[in-house]
Protein backbone atom coordinates (compact mmCIF):
# COMPACT_ATOMS: atom_id res chain seq x y z
CA UNK A 1 0.00 0.00 0.00
CA UNK A 2 0.92 3.42 -0.75
CA UNK A 3 1.62 6.03 1.78
CA UNK A 4 2.04 9.91 1.71
CA UNK A 5 5.23 12.01 1.97
CA UNK A 6 5.25 15.59 1.80
CA UNK A 7 8.39 17.83 1.17
CA UNK A 8 9.28 21.09 1.89
CA UNK A 9 6.01 21.89 0.94
CA UNK A 10 5.07 26.05 0.85
CA UNK A 11 1.60 28.17 -0.26
CA UNK A 12 2.02 31.62 -1.01
CA UNK A 13 -1.12 33.71 -1.70
CA UNK A 14 -0.90 36.73 -3.33
CA UNK A 15 -3.06 39.64 -3.01
CA UNK A 16 -3.63 43.18 -4.29
CA UNK A 17 -0.64 44.59 -2.24
CA UNK A 18 0.60 41.63 -0.03
CA UNK A 19 2.18 37.82 -0.54
CA UNK A 20 0.74 35.77 2.61
CA UNK A 21 3.10 32.98 3.53
CA UNK A 22 0.31 30.41 4.75
CA UNK A 23 2.02 27.00 4.71
CA UNK A 24 6.20 26.95 4.97
CA UNK A 25 8.60 23.91 4.31
CA UNK A 26 6.55 21.75 5.99
CA UNK A 27 7.84 17.97 5.21
CA UNK A 28 6.08 14.66 6.95
CA UNK A 29 4.88 11.42 5.80
CA UNK A 30 1.87 9.63 7.15
CA UNK A 31 1.73 5.76 6.67
CA UNK A 32 -1.42 3.31 6.21
CA UNK A 33 -2.71 2.67 9.86
CA UNK A 34 -1.78 5.83 11.34
CA UNK A 35 -3.01 8.92 12.55
CA UNK A 36 -1.34 12.01 12.83
CA UNK A 37 -3.03 15.30 14.23
CA UNK A 38 -2.53 18.03 13.18
CA UNK A 39 -2.80 21.14 15.81
CA UNK A 40 -1.99 25.01 16.18
CA UNK A 41 -3.03 28.79 16.49
CA UNK A 42 -6.22 29.35 14.32
CA UNK A 43 -5.19 31.38 11.00
CA UNK A 44 -1.26 29.04 10.89
CA UNK A 45 -2.19 27.85 7.93
CA UNK A 46 -3.79 23.95 8.48
CA UNK A 47 -6.71 24.49 6.23
CA UNK A 48 -4.60 25.44 3.46
CA UNK A 49 -1.97 22.65 4.17
CA UNK A 50 -5.21 20.06 3.35
CA UNK A 51 -6.54 21.86 0.58
CA UNK A 52 -3.44 21.88 -1.05
CA UNK A 53 -2.57 18.11 -0.75
CA UNK A 54 -6.28 17.80 -2.80
CA UNK A 55 -5.66 20.76 -5.37
CA UNK A 56 -8.22 23.12 -3.44
CA UNK A 57 -6.43 26.06 -3.58
CA UNK A 58 -7.78 29.24 -5.32
CA UNK A 59 -5.95 30.77 -8.15
CA UNK A 60 -4.07 32.89 -6.25
CA UNK A 61 -2.32 30.43 -4.55
CA UNK A 62 1.64 29.37 -5.63
CA UNK A 63 2.59 25.72 -4.36
CA UNK A 64 5.82 24.78 -3.94
CA UNK A 65 7.78 21.29 -2.98
CA UNK A 66 6.11 17.85 -3.32
CA UNK A 67 3.78 15.72 -1.75
CA UNK A 68 4.15 12.20 -2.96
CA UNK A 69 1.01 9.56 -3.13
CA UNK A 70 3.05 6.70 -4.47
CA UNK A 71 4.14 7.65 -7.34
CA UNK A 72 2.08 10.31 -7.91
CA UNK A 73 2.74 14.02 -7.34
CA UNK A 74 -0.02 15.67 -5.52
CA UNK A 75 0.96 19.43 -6.35
CA UNK A 76 2.09 18.56 -10.00
CA UNK A 77 -1.11 16.95 -11.09
CA UNK A 78 -4.08 18.12 -13.20
CA UNK A 79 -7.45 18.58 -11.76
CA UNK A 80 -8.67 15.70 -14.04
CA UNK A 81 -6.45 13.19 -12.42
CA UNK A 82 -6.81 14.47 -8.72
CA UNK A 83 -10.82 14.37 -9.19
CA UNK A 84 -10.51 10.80 -11.09
CA UNK A 85 -8.03 8.67 -9.53
CA UNK A 86 -7.92 10.62 -5.74
CA UNK A 87 -10.50 12.61 -4.46
CA UNK A 88 -13.01 10.84 -2.90
CA UNK A 89 -10.82 7.66 -3.98
CA UNK A 90 -7.84 8.01 -2.58
CA UNK A 91 -8.06 10.38 0.19
CA UNK A 92 -11.37 11.68 2.05
CA UNK A 93 -11.86 14.59 3.05
CA UNK A 94 -14.62 15.95 6.27
CA UNK A 95 -13.78 20.24 5.33
CA UNK A 96 -13.99 22.29 8.03
CA UNK A 97 -17.69 23.80 8.23
CA UNK A 98 -19.25 20.94 6.40
CA UNK A 99 -22.89 22.99 6.43
CA UNK A 100 -21.16 25.39 3.84
CA UNK A 101 -20.26 22.79 1.61
CA UNK A 102 -23.58 21.17 1.63
CA UNK A 103 -25.99 21.87 -1.99
CA UNK A 104 -28.97 23.77 0.18
CA UNK A 105 -31.81 22.93 -2.04
CA UNK A 106 -30.88 18.55 -2.18
CA UNK A 107 -31.13 16.22 1.09
CA UNK A 108 -28.41 14.61 2.74
CA UNK A 109 -29.58 11.31 1.13
CA UNK A 110 -29.82 12.90 -2.46
CA UNK A 111 -26.37 14.64 -1.87
CA UNK A 112 -24.46 10.53 -0.24
CA UNK A 113 -26.48 9.03 -2.94
CA UNK A 114 -24.67 10.81 -6.14
CA UNK A 115 -21.15 10.63 -4.51
CA UNK A 116 -22.07 6.85 -4.23
CA UNK A 117 -23.23 6.59 -7.42
CA UNK A 118 -20.05 9.08 -8.69
CA UNK A 119 -17.60 6.16 -6.75
CA UNK A 120 -18.62 2.84 -6.80
CA UNK A 121 -19.69 0.89 -10.13
CA UNK A 122 -23.53 -0.49 -9.74
CA UNK A 123 -23.06 -4.16 -8.28
CA UNK A 124 -20.52 -3.44 -5.56
CA UNK A 125 -22.64 -0.01 -4.59
CA UNK A 126 -22.93 0.18 -0.93
CA UNK A 127 -26.10 2.18 0.00
CA UNK A 128 -26.17 5.11 1.66
CA UNK A 129 -28.20 4.26 4.48
CA UNK A 130 -25.33 1.54 5.59
CA UNK A 131 -22.30 4.50 4.82
CA UNK A 132 -24.52 6.65 7.25
CA UNK A 133 -24.60 4.33 10.06
CA UNK A 134 -20.91 4.09 10.10
CA UNK A 135 -20.40 7.87 10.87
CA UNK A 136 -23.53 7.91 13.11
CA UNK A 137 -26.70 8.66 11.36
CA UNK A 138 -29.82 7.50 11.46
CA UNK A 139 -31.62 6.81 8.21
CA UNK A 140 -34.20 9.20 8.79
CA UNK A 141 -31.47 11.96 9.41
CA UNK A 142 -30.57 11.46 5.52
CA UNK A 143 -33.90 12.68 4.51
CA UNK A 144 -33.71 15.90 5.70
CA UNK A 145 -32.15 19.15 4.30
CA UNK A 146 -29.00 21.15 5.06
CA UNK A 147 -30.76 23.51 6.88
CA UNK A 148 -32.93 21.59 9.09
CA UNK A 149 -29.38 19.77 9.97
CA UNK A 150 -27.93 20.67 13.95
CA UNK A 151 -24.35 21.43 13.70
CA UNK A 152 -23.12 18.07 14.64
CA UNK A 153 -25.86 16.24 12.11
CA UNK A 154 -23.91 18.06 9.21
CA UNK A 155 -20.51 17.50 10.58
CA UNK A 156 -21.62 13.69 10.61
CA UNK A 157 -23.15 13.78 6.69
CA UNK A 158 -20.10 15.23 5.79
CA UNK A 159 -18.11 12.78 7.71
CA UNK A 160 -20.74 9.92 5.38
CA UNK A 161 -19.73 12.09 2.19
CA UNK A 162 -15.97 11.32 3.36
CA UNK A 163 -16.07 8.03 3.70
CA UNK A 164 -18.56 7.10 0.26
CA UNK A 165 -15.60 6.05 -1.94
CA UNK A 166 -13.83 4.06 0.56
CA UNK A 167 -10.51 5.97 0.67
CA UNK A 168 -7.45 4.77 2.13
CA UNK A 169 -6.87 7.83 3.44
CA UNK A 170 -8.87 10.56 5.48
CA UNK A 171 -8.21 13.91 5.83
CA UNK A 172 -10.95 15.46 8.53
CA UNK A 173 -10.14 19.34 9.15
CA UNK A 174 -12.35 19.69 12.84
CA UNK A 175 -14.40 17.21 12.29
CA UNK A 176 -15.62 17.55 16.46
CA UNK A 177 -16.67 21.05 15.81
CA UNK A 178 -20.16 21.29 17.50
CA UNK A 179 -20.33 17.43 18.47
CA UNK A 180 -21.28 16.86 21.84
CA UNK A 181 -19.15 14.46 24.14
CA UNK A 182 -21.10 11.39 23.56
CA UNK A 183 -20.39 12.28 19.36
CA UNK A 184 -17.07 13.08 19.65
CA UNK A 185 -16.45 9.68 21.74
CA UNK A 186 -18.24 8.07 18.88
CA UNK A 187 -16.27 9.52 16.05
CA UNK A 188 -12.87 8.98 17.89
CA UNK A 189 -14.02 5.47 18.17
CA UNK A 190 -14.59 5.68 14.13
CA UNK A 191 -11.50 7.03 13.43
CA UNK A 192 -9.91 4.39 15.58
CA UNK A 193 -11.71 1.49 13.93
CA UNK A 194 -10.31 3.23 10.75
CA UNK A 195 -6.75 3.56 11.11
CA UNK A 196 -6.91 -0.42 12.70
CA UNK A 197 -8.04 -0.71 9.32
CA UNK A 198 -5.10 -0.03 7.74
CA UNK A 199 -6.25 3.48 7.06
CA UNK A 200 -4.36 6.88 7.30
CA UNK A 201 -5.55 9.89 9.03
CA UNK A 202 -4.67 13.47 8.93
CA UNK A 203 -6.72 15.04 11.85
CA UNK A 204 -6.97 18.94 11.76
CA UNK A 205 -7.96 19.77 15.23
CA UNK A 206 -8.36 22.26 17.90
CA UNK A 207 -9.84 19.45 20.33
CA UNK A 208 -6.53 18.62 22.08
CA UNK A 209 -8.55 16.13 24.41
CA UNK A 210 -9.74 14.21 21.05
CA UNK A 211 -6.03 14.07 19.53
CA UNK A 212 -4.61 12.56 22.30
CA UNK A 213 -6.97 9.80 22.44
CA UNK A 214 -6.94 9.40 18.15
CA UNK A 215 -3.60 10.30 17.20
CA UNK A 216 -0.56 8.30 17.15
CA UNK A 217 1.77 11.55 16.52
CA UNK A 218 1.22 15.67 16.83
CA UNK A 219 2.43 17.94 14.81
CA UNK A 220 2.04 21.38 15.90
CA UNK A 221 2.27 24.43 13.53
CA UNK A 222 2.94 28.00 13.97
CA UNK A 223 2.70 31.00 11.53
CA UNK A 224 3.09 28.16 8.59
CA UNK A 225 5.36 26.02 10.45
CA UNK A 226 5.68 23.04 12.24
CA UNK A 227 7.55 23.37 15.30
CA UNK A 228 6.73 20.25 16.59
CA UNK A 229 6.11 16.74 15.80
CA UNK A 230 6.11 13.44 18.41
CA UNK A 231 4.10 10.63 20.28
CA UNK A 232 0.70 12.34 20.92
CA UNK A 233 1.27 11.81 24.54
CA UNK A 234 4.72 13.15 24.48
CA UNK A 235 3.57 16.57 22.79
CA UNK A 236 0.52 16.80 25.04
CA UNK A 237 2.10 16.06 28.12
CA UNK A 238 5.76 17.49 28.32
CA UNK A 239 5.91 19.88 24.93
CA UNK A 240 9.22 21.37 23.80
CA UNK A 241 8.41 24.45 21.98
CA UNK A 242 7.28 27.33 23.70
CA UNK A 243 4.76 27.67 21.62
CA UNK A 244 3.03 23.71 22.07
CA UNK A 245 3.84 24.32 25.53
CA UNK A 246 1.89 27.88 26.22
CA UNK A 247 -1.08 25.97 23.71
CA UNK A 248 -1.65 23.40 26.07
CA UNK A 249 -1.35 25.57 29.27
CA UNK A 250 -4.31 27.58 27.95
CA UNK A 251 -6.22 24.81 28.16
CA UNK A 252 -9.53 25.50 30.20
CA UNK A 253 -8.36 22.77 32.53
CA UNK A 254 -5.23 24.09 33.19
CA UNK A 255 -4.03 27.85 33.66
CA UNK A 256 -6.57 29.20 31.03
CA UNK A 257 -4.49 32.08 29.82
CA UNK A 258 -3.85 33.29 26.33
CA UNK A 259 -0.36 32.95 24.92
CA UNK A 260 0.83 36.56 25.33
CA UNK A 261 0.98 39.30 22.35
CA UNK A 262 -0.98 39.44 18.93
CA UNK A 263 -0.89 35.86 16.70
CA UNK A 264 1.55 36.46 13.59
CA UNK A 265 1.29 38.52 10.64
CA UNK A 266 1.61 36.30 8.06
CA UNK A 267 2.33 39.32 5.21
CA UNK A 268 5.32 39.84 7.20
CA UNK A 269 6.60 37.53 9.33
CA UNK A 270 9.61 39.01 11.61
CA UNK A 271 12.89 37.25 10.17
CA UNK A 272 14.28 34.04 12.61
CA UNK A 273 11.90 32.57 14.78
CA UNK A 274 8.72 33.59 14.07
CA UNK A 275 7.34 32.86 17.37
CA UNK A 276 10.38 35.36 19.20
CA UNK A 277 7.98 38.60 19.63
CA UNK A 278 6.00 36.56 22.11
CA UNK A 279 8.45 34.23 23.17
CA UNK A 280 9.35 34.00 26.67
CA UNK A 281 12.68 31.85 25.98
CA UNK A 282 13.97 34.35 23.27
CA UNK A 283 17.64 34.81 22.58
CA UNK A 284 19.97 36.05 19.93
CA UNK A 285 20.28 33.27 18.46
CA UNK A 286 16.25 33.26 17.41
CA UNK A 287 16.90 35.69 14.55
CA UNK A 288 17.84 32.97 12.53
CA UNK A 289 15.61 30.18 11.64
CA UNK A 290 15.76 27.68 13.86
CA UNK A 291 15.30 24.12 11.92
CA UNK A 292 13.16 21.03 12.96
CA UNK A 293 15.53 18.67 14.92
CA UNK A 294 14.34 15.00 15.15
CA UNK A 295 16.05 13.30 19.12
CA UNK A 296 14.80 9.87 19.74
CA UNK A 297 11.84 10.46 17.40
CA UNK A 298 10.68 14.29 18.65
CA UNK A 299 10.93 16.62 16.50
CA UNK A 300 11.66 20.57 17.35
CA UNK A 301 12.13 23.83 16.17
CA UNK A 302 13.54 25.65 18.63
CA UNK A 303 17.20 27.08 19.85
CA UNK A 304 16.10 26.98 23.52
CA UNK A 305 13.51 24.20 23.98
CA UNK A 306 11.89 23.90 27.36
CA UNK B 1 -32.67 41.05 32.73
CA UNK B 2 -32.56 39.10 29.68
CA UNK B 3 -35.60 36.15 29.70
CA UNK B 4 -37.15 33.46 27.74
CA UNK B 5 -40.90 31.87 29.41
CA UNK B 6 -42.02 29.04 28.14
CA UNK B 7 -40.68 28.92 24.43
CA UNK B 8 -42.00 26.22 22.41
CA UNK B 9 -40.08 26.14 19.24
CA UNK B 10 -38.81 24.60 16.52
CA UNK B 11 -39.33 23.85 12.46
CA UNK B 12 -42.57 22.60 12.21
CA UNK B 13 -45.34 23.01 15.05
CA UNK B 14 -45.97 19.81 15.12
CA UNK B 15 -42.48 18.47 16.42
CA UNK B 16 -40.91 21.07 18.24
CA UNK B 17 -37.52 21.47 19.38
CA UNK B 18 -37.77 23.02 22.08
CA UNK B 19 -41.16 22.44 24.48
CA UNK B 20 -41.97 25.16 27.83
CA UNK B 21 -38.28 26.05 28.28
CA UNK B 22 -37.32 29.23 30.60
CA UNK B 23 -33.90 30.57 30.89
CA UNK B 24 -32.95 33.81 32.35
CA UNK B 25 -29.63 35.59 31.83
CA UNK B 26 -29.35 38.65 34.49
CA UNK B 27 -26.98 41.61 33.84
CA UNK B 28 -23.51 41.09 34.77
CA UNK B 29 -24.03 37.51 35.28
CA UNK B 30 -22.30 34.40 32.66
CA UNK B 31 -24.52 32.01 32.43
CA UNK B 32 -23.54 28.36 30.87
CA UNK B 33 -26.10 26.13 28.36
CA UNK B 34 -24.85 22.52 28.00
CA UNK B 35 -26.69 19.86 26.62
CA UNK B 36 -26.45 17.14 23.73
CA UNK B 37 -26.51 17.67 20.30
CA UNK B 38 -29.80 18.54 18.68
CA UNK B 39 -31.74 18.86 22.28
CA UNK B 40 -32.18 22.52 20.59
CA UNK B 41 -29.82 25.03 22.42
CA UNK B 42 -29.28 26.62 19.23
CA UNK B 43 -33.04 27.23 18.63
CA UNK B 44 -33.76 28.69 22.22
CA UNK B 45 -30.45 30.82 21.29
CA UNK B 46 -31.90 32.18 18.41
CA UNK B 47 -35.45 32.80 19.56
CA UNK B 48 -33.66 34.98 22.63
CA UNK B 49 -31.18 36.74 20.15
CA UNK B 50 -34.88 37.55 18.42
CA UNK B 51 -34.06 36.08 15.18
CA UNK B 52 -36.59 33.33 15.40
CA UNK B 53 -40.37 33.35 16.36
CA UNK B 54 -41.33 30.56 19.04
CA UNK B 55 -44.78 29.12 18.71
CA UNK B 56 -45.26 29.46 22.16
CA UNK B 57 -43.76 31.68 25.00
CA UNK B 58 -42.18 35.30 25.07
CA UNK B 59 -38.96 36.98 25.57
CA UNK B 60 -38.48 39.75 27.93
CA UNK B 61 -35.98 42.62 28.03
CA UNK B 62 -35.23 44.71 31.00
CA UNK B 63 -38.81 43.28 32.62
CA UNK B 64 -40.15 44.55 29.36
CA UNK B 65 -41.89 41.84 26.51
CA UNK B 66 -40.19 42.21 23.32
CA UNK B 67 -43.38 42.53 20.47
CA UNK B 68 -41.98 40.81 17.66
CA UNK B 69 -39.41 38.71 16.07
CA UNK B 70 -37.06 38.67 13.11
CA UNK B 71 -37.82 41.41 11.15
CA UNK B 72 -40.40 42.48 13.36
CA UNK B 73 -38.07 42.83 16.75
CA UNK B 74 -38.20 46.30 17.53
CA UNK B 75 -34.53 48.03 16.64
CA UNK B 76 -34.46 49.16 20.16
CA UNK B 77 -34.53 45.80 21.35
CA UNK B 78 -32.94 43.96 19.00
CA UNK B 79 -29.84 45.96 18.92
CA UNK B 80 -29.54 45.29 22.85
CA UNK B 81 -28.57 41.48 22.45
CA UNK B 82 -25.44 41.05 20.24
CA UNK B 83 -24.80 37.54 18.37
CA UNK B 84 -22.40 34.65 17.57
CA UNK B 85 -22.86 31.69 16.44
CA UNK B 86 -21.27 28.34 15.38
CA UNK B 87 -20.09 28.50 11.96
CA UNK B 88 -19.02 32.09 11.18
CA UNK B 89 -18.69 31.34 7.23
CA UNK B 90 -23.10 31.03 7.08
CA UNK B 91 -23.14 34.47 9.14
CA UNK B 92 -20.89 36.93 6.98
CA UNK B 93 -21.70 38.27 3.89
CA UNK B 94 -18.78 36.70 1.47
CA UNK B 95 -18.98 39.99 -0.82
CA UNK B 96 -17.51 41.74 2.54
CA UNK B 97 -14.55 42.82 3.18
CA UNK B 98 -13.76 41.99 7.53
CA UNK B 99 -13.63 45.96 8.06
CA UNK B 100 -17.29 46.05 6.44
CA UNK B 101 -18.21 43.04 8.53
CA UNK B 102 -17.01 45.00 11.43
CA UNK B 103 -18.59 48.16 10.85
CA UNK B 104 -21.98 46.92 9.31
CA UNK B 105 -24.24 47.13 12.26
CA UNK B 106 -23.08 50.63 12.83
CA UNK B 107 -23.46 51.65 9.62
CA UNK B 108 -26.74 50.21 9.53
CA UNK B 109 -27.56 52.24 12.59
CA UNK B 110 -25.86 55.25 11.87
CA UNK B 111 -22.97 54.96 14.06
CA UNK B 112 -19.02 55.44 14.16
CA UNK B 113 -18.40 52.15 13.26
CA UNK B 114 -15.00 52.12 15.59
CA UNK B 115 -13.11 49.08 13.43
CA UNK B 116 -9.75 49.94 14.65
CA UNK B 117 -10.59 49.74 17.93
CA UNK B 118 -12.64 46.65 17.87
CA UNK B 119 -10.24 44.55 15.42
CA UNK B 120 -7.87 45.12 18.05
CA UNK B 121 -10.04 44.25 21.38
CA UNK B 122 -10.16 40.41 18.94
CA UNK B 123 -6.49 40.73 18.14
CA UNK B 124 -7.46 40.98 14.48
CA UNK B 125 -4.03 41.89 12.66
CA UNK B 126 -4.49 44.87 10.36
CA UNK B 127 -3.00 43.22 7.57
CA UNK B 128 -6.70 40.78 7.73
CA UNK B 129 -9.31 43.68 7.76
CA UNK B 130 -8.89 44.20 3.61
CA UNK B 131 -9.66 40.60 3.17
CA UNK B 132 -13.03 38.61 2.46
CA UNK B 133 -14.21 35.64 3.97
CA UNK B 134 -12.60 33.16 1.92
CA UNK B 135 -9.62 34.66 2.42
CA UNK B 136 -8.90 34.09 6.08
CA UNK B 137 -9.57 31.15 8.21
CA UNK B 138 -12.87 30.44 10.54
CA UNK B 139 -10.84 31.15 13.94
CA UNK B 140 -10.31 34.68 12.17
CA UNK B 141 -13.45 35.21 11.07
CA UNK B 142 -14.81 34.01 14.18
CA UNK B 143 -13.08 36.97 15.67
CA UNK B 144 -14.38 39.57 13.37
CA UNK B 145 -17.90 38.53 14.37
CA UNK B 146 -17.01 38.74 17.85
CA UNK B 147 -16.18 42.18 16.95
CA UNK B 148 -18.95 42.25 14.98
CA UNK B 149 -21.35 41.78 18.10
CA UNK B 150 -19.55 44.18 20.43
CA UNK B 151 -20.11 46.70 18.06
CA UNK B 152 -22.86 48.28 19.15
CA UNK B 153 -21.94 47.35 22.64
CA UNK B 154 -25.00 44.94 23.11
CA UNK B 155 -26.27 45.03 26.92
CA UNK B 156 -26.64 40.97 26.42
CA UNK B 157 -24.12 38.61 24.61
CA UNK B 158 -25.38 35.58 23.30
CA UNK B 159 -22.80 33.00 22.26
CA UNK B 160 -23.82 29.31 20.33
CA UNK B 161 -20.59 27.68 20.62
CA UNK B 162 -18.28 29.96 19.57
CA UNK B 163 -15.45 28.87 20.66
CA UNK B 164 -15.56 25.41 18.43
CA UNK B 165 -13.86 27.02 15.89
CA UNK B 166 -11.06 27.94 17.77
CA UNK B 167 -7.82 26.97 19.68
CA UNK B 168 -7.45 26.86 23.26
CA UNK B 169 -5.04 29.78 23.22
CA UNK B 170 -7.44 31.69 21.09
CA UNK B 171 -10.97 31.00 23.35
CA UNK B 172 -9.06 31.72 26.56
CA UNK B 173 -7.88 35.00 24.70
CA UNK B 174 -11.25 35.96 23.54
CA UNK B 175 -13.52 34.77 26.83
CA UNK B 176 -11.08 37.20 28.58
CA UNK B 177 -12.52 39.84 25.67
CA UNK B 178 -15.62 39.23 26.44
CA UNK B 179 -14.76 38.58 30.50
CA UNK B 180 -13.40 42.53 30.03
CA UNK B 181 -16.33 43.70 28.12
CA UNK B 182 -18.72 42.16 30.62
CA UNK B 183 -16.66 44.53 33.88
CA UNK B 184 -16.79 47.76 31.67
CA UNK B 185 -20.44 47.66 30.50
CA UNK B 186 -22.45 45.12 32.77
CA UNK B 187 -23.29 43.19 29.97
CA UNK B 188 -25.09 39.63 30.87
CA UNK B 189 -24.02 36.84 28.45
CA UNK B 190 -25.04 33.40 27.54
CA UNK B 191 -22.52 30.82 26.68
CA UNK B 192 -23.65 27.95 24.98
CA UNK B 193 -20.89 25.13 24.46
CA UNK B 194 -20.73 21.20 24.49
CA UNK B 195 -17.91 21.60 26.34
CA UNK B 196 -18.31 21.19 30.18
CA UNK B 197 -14.67 21.61 31.32
CA UNK B 198 -14.68 25.16 29.04
CA UNK B 199 -18.39 26.51 30.84
CA UNK B 200 -17.67 25.03 34.59
CA UNK B 201 -14.39 28.11 34.14
CA UNK B 202 -16.18 30.61 32.33
CA UNK B 203 -19.54 30.72 33.38
CA UNK B 204 -20.65 31.51 37.00
CA UNK B 205 -23.36 29.03 36.52
CA UNK B 206 -24.10 26.00 33.88
CA UNK B 207 -28.00 25.03 32.92
CA UNK B 208 -28.78 22.06 31.71
CA UNK B 209 -30.70 22.02 28.47
CA UNK B 210 -33.36 19.36 29.34
CA UNK B 211 -34.02 17.12 26.20
CA UNK B 212 -37.99 16.07 25.93
CA UNK B 213 -37.49 13.81 22.80
CA UNK B 214 -35.05 11.47 22.22
CA UNK B 215 -31.66 13.47 20.57
CA UNK B 216 -31.42 12.73 16.92
CA UNK B 217 -27.89 14.68 17.20
N1 LIG C 1 -7.47 32.79 -0.49
C1 LIG C 1 -6.65 33.33 0.42
N2 LIG C 1 -5.97 34.47 0.14
C2 LIG C 1 -5.15 35.00 1.06
N3 LIG C 1 -4.91 34.50 2.28
C3 LIG C 1 -5.55 33.37 2.63
C4 LIG C 1 -6.46 32.73 1.71
N4 LIG C 1 -6.96 31.63 2.34
C5 LIG C 1 -6.39 31.58 3.57
N5 LIG C 1 -5.53 32.62 3.75
C6 LIG C 1 -4.70 32.88 4.93
O1 LIG C 1 -3.84 31.77 5.12
C7 LIG C 1 -3.63 31.54 6.52
C8 LIG C 1 -3.91 30.08 6.84
O2 LIG C 1 -5.32 29.84 6.78
P1 LIG C 1 -5.96 28.44 7.20
O3 LIG C 1 -7.38 28.48 6.80
O4 LIG C 1 -5.11 27.34 6.69
O5 LIG C 1 -5.85 28.49 8.79
P2 LIG C 1 -6.19 27.32 9.82
O6 LIG C 1 -4.93 26.96 10.48
O7 LIG C 1 -6.96 26.25 9.17
O8 LIG C 1 -7.08 28.13 10.86
P3 LIG C 1 -8.42 27.69 11.69
O9 LIG C 1 -7.89 26.93 12.84
O10 LIG C 1 -8.96 29.02 12.11
O11 LIG C 1 -9.30 26.93 10.78
C9 LIG C 1 -4.54 32.49 7.26
O12 LIG C 1 -3.77 33.51 7.82
C10 LIG C 1 -5.50 33.02 6.22
O13 LIG C 1 -5.85 34.33 6.50
S1 LIG D 1 13.64 29.64 18.68
FE1 LIG D 1 13.83 31.21 20.25
S2 LIG D 1 12.06 32.56 19.94
FE2 LIG D 1 11.67 30.68 18.80
S3 LIG D 1 10.50 29.43 20.20
FE3 LIG D 1 12.64 28.86 20.49
S4 LIG D 1 13.37 30.17 22.13
FE4 LIG D 1 11.46 31.04 21.45
MG1 LIG E 1 -8.93 25.64 9.30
Amino acid sequence: MVGLTVDSLSVRFTLPDARVAAVSDVSFSLAPGECLALVGESGCGKSVLASALLGFLPGNAEVAGSAMLGPLDLLAASDQVLSQQVRGRQIGLVPQSPAAHLTPVRTARAQLDEALRHLHPAETRPSADEVAKRAGLQPADLDLYPHQLSGGMAQRVATALALAGDPWMIIADEPTTGLDRALVDALVAELRLLVADGRAVLLITHDLAAARRVADRIAVMYAGRLVEVGPAHEVLDSPRHPYARGLVDSLPDRAFTPIRGLPPVLTDLPPGCAFGPRCDRVTAECSDSPQLTVLNGHAVACHNPC
Amino acid sequence: MLTASGITAGYHPRRPVITDVDLTVESGATVGLAGPSGSGKSTLARVLSLLHKPFAGSVSIDGTVVGGFRYRAPRQYRTKIGVLFQQPRLSVDPRMTLRQVIAEPSRANGKPDRVDELSGLVALTPDLLARRAHEVSDGQLQRACLARALALRPAYLVCDEMTTMLDASTTAALVAVIRDYQSETGAGVLAISHDTVLLERWADRVEQMRTERMPTG
